[in-house]
């Protein structure tokens, strides 16, 4: 676990850390102004040659996604991903709440490089508290002349709205963020046309996420070689960990991506150990779409390829959900599927019916009516809804697929013992409700 | 959210508010923020249910014609989306997190005393049109769980035995920070 000076998360419990003033003092605003004066392809490079993959879950490097942009274009928009939806997520909400002007110079830099003339923050509606505290730092920024016209005296114009969304998960998935920005249901798009190309009003479109963009300052600031000094190779620079559940110390914990599961959980810096001397029953590391892991495989390291060697569908956002032994697998099984089941948007069949029948069956579990062939099909299901590449419009069913058939996989044993051991009850109270 | 179907037989059939023009003039004021007018559609609907309480029949006409695009348009985008009501609501909204950390952590005994408080079930308002329930995916603040969310205002590590005095508590909903003065759309304008 190396350490280096915290930056994501330096504001965070500073008297005043929303305000400008603060910002500013802190050394804020000044990798914007510095990037001003380069052309927009050199700030393109330094991202580039950093690598810093996206930290909303698919982790697809930002720099050589805004060089898809084709070269004539004459609108391109910027769309900030702050629909922030996936259990146990909270990283996007502390940098929102705590340090709104980091995502602002983090939009400004993002829209030079990409040229864009509109910025829109799209942030989901359960975002209350945030949505005012961002838009009184957006009016702030606006009156020091951060956004606007000829930003800083640099020619450059970008204007910056937040958009607020109405409740929905699959928002966001990058497409279906540009529909619901659009007036639309958030109805995922068939790629290609990448939004790139044809995004949001069918104009080129970068879609970002805020953790993504608050890296941006430090990277104009501090140069490309340090951000890959920073953590393994491939997985390089600071990020943003949420840890909840039974830990002591549940919360947001920013550090390189080189430590392990089983550090984040016991470490002091982060997790602090197992609350009331309960011992962990398994991990979610990366929110709940990207699988489960038992107690076993806690080695795993919490970086960009690891997950993979796991079974995992990858790091995800990084938000381990701790489990502990006292649970039972069969409520967190039909909680996952409940959720995927809700939120799946209803386009492609086999996301909107595997998800559906899925919850039914893991319900049936839970209430002790369960059958053993209930277990077979939650085995089954997943590997035929999600696994296949282009299949489905979005990940969204790629995700269920994952949280569900690994939890059926790796608690198998334990699942059939409740299911076994329940068949006589299960006879009884079906006798019950016949007669 | 999946297809949500709706009762066409015994659709409300109570005259729903228009708009005003302070609303519309408001909406209006909206439209050199996009291209297009109907991306003004989902601020519009905020708007319209902040000041109306939901979003009536009528409005989803008069917002259709204001942006220049259908009715239907208008109620495919509202049936999406789970923070739309299309029938009156309570005066307050408790949003009840019932995801996978609040889960762990006790949500659904929150939620039973909600429902054992205010006498009312899932998606539904008391008689007084005082409160309305309804229970939500992750509200993002898993560090505190279980959460309560009351219109704009968060409740943290609620404790089941608490519920009954977060209810009783007036100030339950009110959020003391600074805000912006560009787009009150969060403040009533009316009622």
């Amino acid at each position: 676990m190396s350490e280096y000076e915290k930056v994501l998360l330096k504001n965070v419990g500073k008297p005043n850390s929303r305000q400008l003033a603060t910002y500013v003092e802190g050394g804020g605003y000044s990798g914007a102004k510095r990037a001003l004066e380069q052309t927009p392809d050199d700030v393109i490079d330094v991202v580039k040659r950093a690598n810093l993959r996206g930290r909303g879950g698919a982790g697809f490097p930002a720099g050589v996604k805004w060089s898809f942009l084709p070269k004539d274009r004459e609108v391109t928009y910027l769309c900030v991903n702050a629909d922030e939806s996936e259990p146990p997520t909270f990283s996007n909400r502390v940098l929102m709440e705590e340090d709104p002007h980091q995502l602002l110079e983090g939009i400004l830099i993002a829209g030079y490089a990409t040229q864009a003339t509109v910025a829109y923050l799209y942030m989901r509606a359960e975002f209350t508290e945030q949505y005012h505290i961002m838009q009184v730092a957006l009016d702030e920024a606006y009156n020091a002349g951060y956004f606007g016209k000829n930003i800083q005296g640099s020619g450059y114009n970008l204007e910056c709205y937040i958009h607020r969304g109405a409740g929905a998960y699959v928002c966001g998935e990058e497409t279906g963020l540009i529909e619901s920005l659009e007036g639309k249901r958030g109805w995922p798009r068939i790629k290609p046309p990448f939004p790139a190309i044809q995004g949001a009003f069918g104009k080129p479109t970068v879609v970002n996420n805020v953790e993504t963009l608050a890296n941006l300052p430090h990277i104009i600031n501090r140069g490309a070689d340090w951000f890959l000094g920073i953590g393994p190779e491939g997985s390089s620079g600071p990020k943003l960990f949420c840890i909840s559940g039974a830990v002591k110390k549940p919360g947001c914990y920013e550090g390189a991506m080189d430590f392990s599961v089983r550090e984040l959980i016991e470490s002091d810096r982060f997790g602090g150990g197992m609350r009331n001397g309960l011992k962990v029953k398994a991990v979610m590391p990366g929110g709940i779409s990207m699988g489960i892991l038992t107690a076993d495989e806690l080695d795993m390291k919490m970086d960009f390829s690891d997950p993979a060697k796991y079974g995992l569908l990858g790091l995800g956002t990084a938000s381990a959900i701790v489990i502990d032994d006292r649970t039972d697998i069969r409520k967190v099984l039909r909680n996952v599927a409940r959720f995927f089941a809700h939120e799946s948007c209803g386009q492609c069949t086999q996301c909107r019916e595997g998800t559906s029948w899925m919850y039914k069956m893991t319900n049936r579990v839970e209430r002790g009516l369960g059958r053993l062939q209930d277990i077979e099909l939650l085995g089954e299901i997943p590997a035929k809804m999600g696994m296949m590449p282009g299949l489905s419009i979005c990940g969204l069913s790629d995700g269920a697929a994952f949280a569900i058939r690994t939890i059926v996989e790796k608690f198998r044993s334990e699942l059939e013992d409740y299911v076994r051991s329940e068949n006589d009850d299960a006879v009884r109270i079906a006798l019950e409700i016949a007669n | 959210m999946a297809w949500k179907a709706i009762d066409r037989v015994n659709a409300p059939t109570e005259e729903s508010p228009s708009l005003s023009e302070p609303l519309k003039e408001k909406i209006r004021g909206f439209f050199d923020r996009y291209p297009t007018k109907r991306a003004v559609l989902i601020p519009a609907l905020h708007m319209i249910q902040d000041d109306h309480g939901y979003v009536g029949w009528k409005a989803m006409e008069e917002v259709a014609e204001l942006l220049e695009i259908t009715p239907s348009d208008v109620f495919d985008t509202v049936s999406f989306y789970s923070h739309f009501w299309t029938h009156p609501k309570g005066e307050k909204v408790v949003m009840a997190c019932r995801s996978i950390s609040c889960d762990l952590l006790g949500a659904d005994r929150v939620l039973d005393e909600c429902k054992k408080v205010l006498g009312i079930g899932d998606h539904e308002t008391t008689p007084d049109g005082k409160y309305s329930l309804m229970t939500e995916e992750c509200l993002a603040a898993c560090d505190h769980g279980p959460c309560l969310m009351i219109n704009e205002k968060m409740h943290k590590c609620v404790d089941p035995a608490n519920v009954r005095k977060i209810l009783e508590d007036d100030a339950n909903d009110k959020l003391d920070i600074p805000r912006s003065n560009l787009y009150d759309g969060a403040n009533r304008t009316s009622a």
